[in-house]
């Protein structure tokens, strides 16, 4: 099991290097993609269906918006101008996380083993006490509601965020008319003889 | 639904038409299943959630953006996304009937049984309301939204 996880774990790298390395964004995204599908292949083979099934379907989601963003933008690689001074501090960089990482690693407890030991008491008593047959569910919102609160409201406050970005519309008097809109075009502005400015797509890939 | 499915000149080919509207209903089927059944198979509110957002977003990508947005607009995903939101906090809230923050204070039922496991089920109901609007919301606002300027402006640049 451990030899084909480190398969796995060497493709993933791979994956993520020709991704970087691509010319092409189309290219690069499904490199991201493959990366992510092994990832979840990796979460069956350590047991972690729950992780497995979040972690295959938020990448499906991703690709599909990622491949709806770059199937209609040209977008190539950034040409490579050779630098010494960012090459050196990298690498040095890179060469000091590298000798804190291993002595970190090093003190940490085998693979399996957990340092904190109330992991202990939630995978004996979970069962007994939330009634929950799904342990990892009564971990996240039994014993650890609190995080999921904090998860929820960070994507809470994304989502606001972008919503926000997004559709900006500027102060105007009620009197006065749209000059700009921001965001889905709805029956009553066409009339007021709206025309989109960017490229017009109406929500599929399927005429590219 | 058949209206505006009949005219071919919006989405993607008959072949993807017809594949989807065999799917479409086995997808939210088994995002509700994740949802539901979250506290006893594998799964939970986030990932059922993530499914019905891919639901509504093969809708949009095969009939058009009219018709998935005839069934849930860009400001119903915002109305459903804060629901969804302030009944996970209502649900943290209630916990004060039982004396704390997150109490599970409904009877927990039997192990194994769908009604168990106390507010555990709810909260998964919740998140799952929650992520499928905000994904889906965030799906319109990245790939249907656009700058629309108006024609008298055009007209008065060009003079």
């Amino acid at each position: 099991m451990d030899l084909y996880l480190l398969i796995l774990l060497i493709f993933m790298i791979i994956g993520s290097i020709i991704a970087i390395e691509t010319k092409k964004l189309l290219s690069s995204v499904i490199s991201v993609g493959v990366v992510g599908f092994s990832l979840s292949i990796a979460f069956l083979m350590l047991k972690a269906p729950d992780i497995a099934i979040t972690q295959i379907v938020v990448e499906i989601l991703i690709l599909v918006v990622l491949i709806r963003a770059t199937i209609s933008t040209d977008n190539t690689a950034i040409e490579k101008h050779w630098d010494t001074f960012s090459f050196v501090s990298s690498l040095i960089f890179f060469g000091l996380f590298l000798v804190f990482a291993f002595l970190a690693v090093h003190d940490l407890n085998h693979f399996g083993h957990p340092l904190l030991t109330v992991s202990k008491r939630y995978l004996a008593e979970g069962p007994k006490e939330t009634h929950a047959a799904n342990i990892v569910t009564s971990i996240l919102l039994d014993y650890r509601g609190y995080d999921t609160l904090g998860e929820a409201t960070v994507l809470f406050t994304s989502i606001v965020g972008a919503f926000v970005i997004l559709r900006r519309r500027g102060r105007k008097k009620k009197s006065e008319q749209d000059i700009e809109k921001v965001g889905i075009l709805q029956d009553g502005d066409i009339k007021k003889n709206f025309g989109e400015i960017e490229g017009d797509d109406d929500g599929s890939t399927g005429g590219r | 639904m058949d209206q505006l499915a009949a005219d071919k000149s919006k989405g993607m080919t008959v072949i993807v038409k017809t594949v989807v509207r065999f799917v479409i209903g086995i997808i939210v089927m088994f995002g509700a299943y994740i949802v539901a059944y979250g506290h006893i198979t594998p799964g939970g509110g986030f990932a059922g959630g993530v499914i019905l957002a891919c639901g509504y977003i093969i809708l949009t990508l095969a009939f058009g953006r009219e018709l998935a947005l005839s069934k849930l607009s860009d400001t119903g995903a915002s109305i459903l996304d804060n629901t969804g939101a302030l009944v996970f906090a209502s649900i943290a809230l209630l916990g004060y009937i039982g004396g704390a923050f997150f109490m599970n204070f409904i009877d927990h039922g039997t192990l194994f049984h769908l009604f168990s496991a106390g507010i555990i089920p709810l909260c998964n109901v919740a998140i799952g309301i929650k992520v499928t609007a905000s994904l889906f919301a965030i799906f319109i606002a990245l790939s249907i939204f656009g700058r629309f300027i108006s024609k008298i402006v055009e007209e008065e640049e060009e003079e």
